[in-house]
């Protein structure tokens, strides 16, 4: 077996899909490292860089802002979502299965168009700001900078920490309750000394999500933050400002937020490997009809917090429809928004299909070896491998964006303005759900279905087509289309990739909102926001399933 | 058709640990011969080296001539039953059957007509369309058994196919696979753990211990002339007395302690080494022991018993000390009450008699 092992398809498979994480994440980043070390005229070795941004207040600030926002935004998420998660578990709610969906669909979304949404609703001209000013006489809080932001992050980042501890909870068997209720624990003691500990790893879990979802966040600061700039904004400034951009500060700032992320990321994983358990409940706990007040509470914390989560989608949509004269929104409705839309950015539409399947197909051919490589051929390659697909994980959209242009821009391998280099950058980023979700339902398949079919003298590609494809085509088909989603929903590393050519929807979303072009924007959010609903729904029909993993 | 099986100085080793020194062994053409062992003994790692699916390190397995150690497991031509089945599951059952035959360039017509009679002798033509979920286990295992043997393998090899069954229908599936393998008369290698069930399906049955083959025999042989202590104990119950052996007068007799002995026919003085007296162990199953009528044998106190319908079990204390078993055949008399005393004598055709060590019987001519 070991002299057949040394040389058969897999590690051919193994070895050009190593390369190419080489080629495309590997090296990017390399050089980023060494540009953010190398002065830019001399070609020296300089820390000049490092020097500038810490001895400039104004970009150290832009650290303590995405600090705070990320911490706010992460601490806030949790004492949301945590407790919205057990009332959802153990109460019955009204429509809670509609509800979980909603809420779902209120994360998948792009999280700018939920800032421009929010502008639209309490900014300076909002229309709630109106409303209360008018009507009681008081002016609303300033929504732009900080508050704005945390605002934004937490309502789009909230339901992945819900997702994580509902599931969490559906893995607690409910005789750990009783046990602790027999031995007199009840109330918040009983939640409190049993329930927390026991889903603790995956709030840190989910936390982690968040704190790296908002950490690496550049369209809602962009948009709702004004003066409150964060460091992906600093990045994007540096790196495309038309007047003294400079590439190897924004790289060397780049540097910064990966070692921070990194470092964020192993503590998060040192203290949860200390922490963590398996645990498979043969009787979950059941949500149950609440009487009286607490009844009242719950579902009144439930329907407000998707009222609110929901409604900057809602009202986009509801925008969309209005009647347009020029860049203002006149009384009355009509389709002008969506005419002009399909007109003048109709491309963007057909570019964000295209670059989408192109990435699909390559992610779903790469995931499916990937996934069958790290689970079932495991060895040193193959845990580098697994090792590569955290990273995008770690390293934000607009980082890798700019890794992928300052190595991609020079000979020997010109790809920058190309549709390749979009490509490779969403498939990178997007990869790991599809690899995730078909590893899952890898590890379900026990390796004496493969050895029996080797066995009955298949040979192993035919092995593969034939009894393991199949069986993991459920986990990969699921894992498609939350790639998909997240492929057509992404902002960062498009806007710094694109050109004319493969401008995307979510980029003409952004430029139109920047530009004041709110009814176009609007429209181009709904289409964008139905397509991203519709393959929710398919994953959920085609998954079974009510929860996503991420 | 049909092979035989030779090892020869066969050696595993995971790292540096040698997992089987060594082993040799031969399986004959049409036999059906059962690896039985504790868990971690090997048998399941043999097995694995038979099919290709473990390396081996050292020495020879041979089908018929043929040495297969660097053959790969698709063209061993091997026909295999996985503990869980490992039943397609995208498959019909059809599919699954027909999935070796696809593999081997049959026309169409072929294999449709070998999976239909395979169908038939595995009894389950009748949901040769369903999918394997909507099978119960015994079907599915009927299934498997089917998918290994259409392909009209050379050696059928079956991974403890049975453990995954509740105990009536195992008793009615090893049944069915002794009947099917002698019907098809395929070489057969059978592992297990449960020495009932190696009893009832072996014409042959290895038993291993730490890798290394104990004894090889029929179940008869195996049961009643165990070539060690760990065989005895390991099939069946028995129980183990410290004793001597002594000659006089051209007789041995074996000494149980407290003035009991008795006379022993058949001792293996070649085995034994040396020509005399000689501390021994025996061996004598709870059934062997009698109650005495006479009030000689070996004095002992009833602790407790087991009423189990044919048989009664009782445990009882032996005036020189050690706790043994011992079973009556169940009468209409009240059962021993605890603390009575009885005295008990052994059917010493029926026992074995080893060294102080427990590896050596005396007994007979027993060869491990």
């Amino acid at each position: 077996m070991t002299s057949r092992k040394k040389f058969d398809v897999w590690m051919v498979i193994t070895l050009l899909i190593f390369a190419s994480y080489l080629l495309f994440l590997a090296y990017p980043l390399f050089t980023l490292l060494i540009k953010s070390f190398v002065d830019g005229t001399t070609g020296d070795f300089s820390l000049a860089y490092f020097e500038k941004f810490f001895s400039k207040k104004y970009y150290l600030n832009a650290l303590v802002n995405s600090i705070k926002v990320t911490v706010g935004v992460t601490v806030l998420s949790v004492l949301i979502a945590g407790p919205l998660a057990y009332i959802m578990s153990t109460v019955k709610i009204k429509g809670g299965k509609w509800i979980q969906i909603l809420i779902l669909i209120s994360s998948m979304s792009a999280p700018f168009i939920g800032a421009y949404s929010w502008i639209l609703l309490l900014g300076r001209n909002g229309v709630i700001t109106n409303f209360v000013s008018k009507v009681f006489g008081i002016a609303m809080p300033d929504i732009y900078g900080f508050t704005g932001i945390l605002l934004v992050l937490t309502l789009q980042l909230s339901p992945l920490v819900f997702m994580y501890v509902s599931g969490a909870l559906k893995n607690v068997d409910h005789s750990l309750i009783e046990a602790a209720e027999s031995m007199n624990y009840t109330g918040l003691r009983k939640m409190w000394k049993v329930l927390v500990p026991l889903v603790t790893p995956t709030i840190l879990a989910g936390a982690l999500l968040v704190f790296m979802r908002a950490l690496a966040d550049f369209g809602t600061p962009m948009l709702i933050g004004e003066g409150y700039k964060t460091i992906p904004v600093l990045i994007f400034t540096e790196f495309i400002s038309e007047v003294g951009g400079d590439d190897g500060f924004a790289a060397a700032i780049s540097v910064l937020v990966v070692l921070f992320a990194t470092s964020v990321f192993l503590l998060q994983k040192y203290i949860s490997n200390r922490k963590s358990f398996t645990m498979s409940a043969l009787n979950p706990i059941e949500p149950k009809k609440a009487n009286g007040l607490w009844n009242f509470v719950a579902h009144a914390c439930v329907y407000v917090y998707t009222a609110i989560a929901l409604m900057p989608q809602l009202y986009v949509m509801y925008t969309s429809f209005l009647k347009t004269s020029g860049r203002i929104f006149v009384p009355g409705y009509s389709f002008d928004s969506y005419r002009s839309a399909f007109s003048k950015i109709g491309d963007s539409i057909y570019n964000t299909f295209v670059l989408a399947a192109i990435s699909i197909v390559i992610i779903v051919f790469v995931a499916v070896l990937i996934a069958y490589i790290t689970v079932k051929r495991k060895g040193a390659i193959a845990n580098v491998l697994d090792v590569f697909t955290m990273f995008p994980y770690i390293v934000p959209g607009s980082i890798l964006g700019i890794a992928l242009l300052v190595t991609f821009n020079q000979k020997p391998l010109v790809l920058s303005g190309t549709i390749f280099i979009i490509i490779a950058a969403f498939v990178i980023r997007r990869l790991p759900y599809t690899i995730r979700s078909s590893a899952a339902v890898l590890h379900q398949v026990n390796d004496s279905i493969e050895e029996a079919s080797i066995s009955l003298g298949a040979s192993s590609m035919r092995t593969f087509f034939k009894i393991t494809l199949p069986m993991m085509i459920t986990g990969v088909v699921a894992g498609a289309i939350l790639s998909w989603i997240s492929i057509i929903t992404e902002l960062s590393t498009s806007i710094i990739l694109y050109t004319g050519n493969t401008k995307t929807m979510t980029v003409a979303i952004y430029t139109e909102v920047i530009r004041g072009n709110y009814g176009v924007a609007a429209a181009l959010s709904t289409i964008l926001t139905i397509i991203t609903v519709l393959s929710l729904l398919l994953f959920f029909k085609l998954s079974g399933k009510k929860e996503i993993t991420m | 058709m049909s092979v035989t099986i030779s090892f020869r100085d066969v050696v595993k080793k995971y790292g540096a640990t040698k997992v089987i020194p060594e082993l040799s062994l031969d399986i004959k053409q049409g036999e059906f011969f059962t690896l039985l062992g504790p868990s971690g003994c090997g048998k399941t790692t043999l097995l694995r080296m038979i099919a290709g699916f473990n390396s081996i390190e050292d020495g020879t397995i041979q089908f018929n001539e043929r040495v297969i150690n660097q053959v790969a497991p698709g063209k061993r031509n091997i026909g295999m039953v996985f503990q869980n089945y490992a039943i397609f599951p995208h498959l019909t059952v059809k599919g699954n059957v027909a999935f070796g035959l696809q593999n081997r360039k049959n026309n169409k017509d072929d294999i449709h007509r070998k999976v239909e009679d395979i169908l038939k002798v595995v009894q389950i033509e009748e949901y040769k369309d369903r999918m394997p979920k909507n099978l119960s286990g015994g079907q599915q295992q009927r299934v498997a058994l089917a998918r290994a043997i259409v392909i009209r393998p050379d050696v059928l090899l079956m991974d403890e196919p049975l453990s995954n069954l509740d105990a009536k229908l195992r008793v009615e599936m090893r049944n069915a696979i002794k009947d099917i393998q002698r019907e098809v008369g395929i070489t057969t290698v059978y592992v297990t753990h449960d020495q009932e069930e190696a009893m009832a399906v072996s014409d042959r049955i290895a038993v291993m211990k730490s890798g290394i083959i104990q004894h090889v025999g029929t179940p008869q042989e195996i049961y009643q002339r165990p070539a060690n202590i760990f065989v005895a104990t390991f099939i069946g119950r028995t129980n183990i007395i410290d004793g001597t052996i002594t000659y006089a007068s051209g007789k041995y007799s074996v000494s149980f302690g407290a003035g009991y002995q008795e006379s022993i026919q058949g001792i293996n003085e070649h085995a034994m080494g040396i020509h005399g007296n000689a501390p021994i162990k025996i061996s004598v199953r709870p059934e062997e022991f009698y109650i005495a009528e006479d009030q000689q044998g070996l004095r002992a106190k009833i602790v407790s018993s087991v009423f189990l319908g044919l048989n009664t079990h009782y445990y009882v204390d032996l005036e020189t000390g050690p706790r043994i078993e011992i079973t009556q055949e169940s009468t209409t008399d009240q059962i021993l009450q605890p603390g009575t005393t009885v005295w008990l004598k052994a059917n010493m055709a029926k026992a074995n008699v080893y060294d102080e060590q427990g590896e050596v019987n005396y007994t007979g001519s027993v060869r491990s």
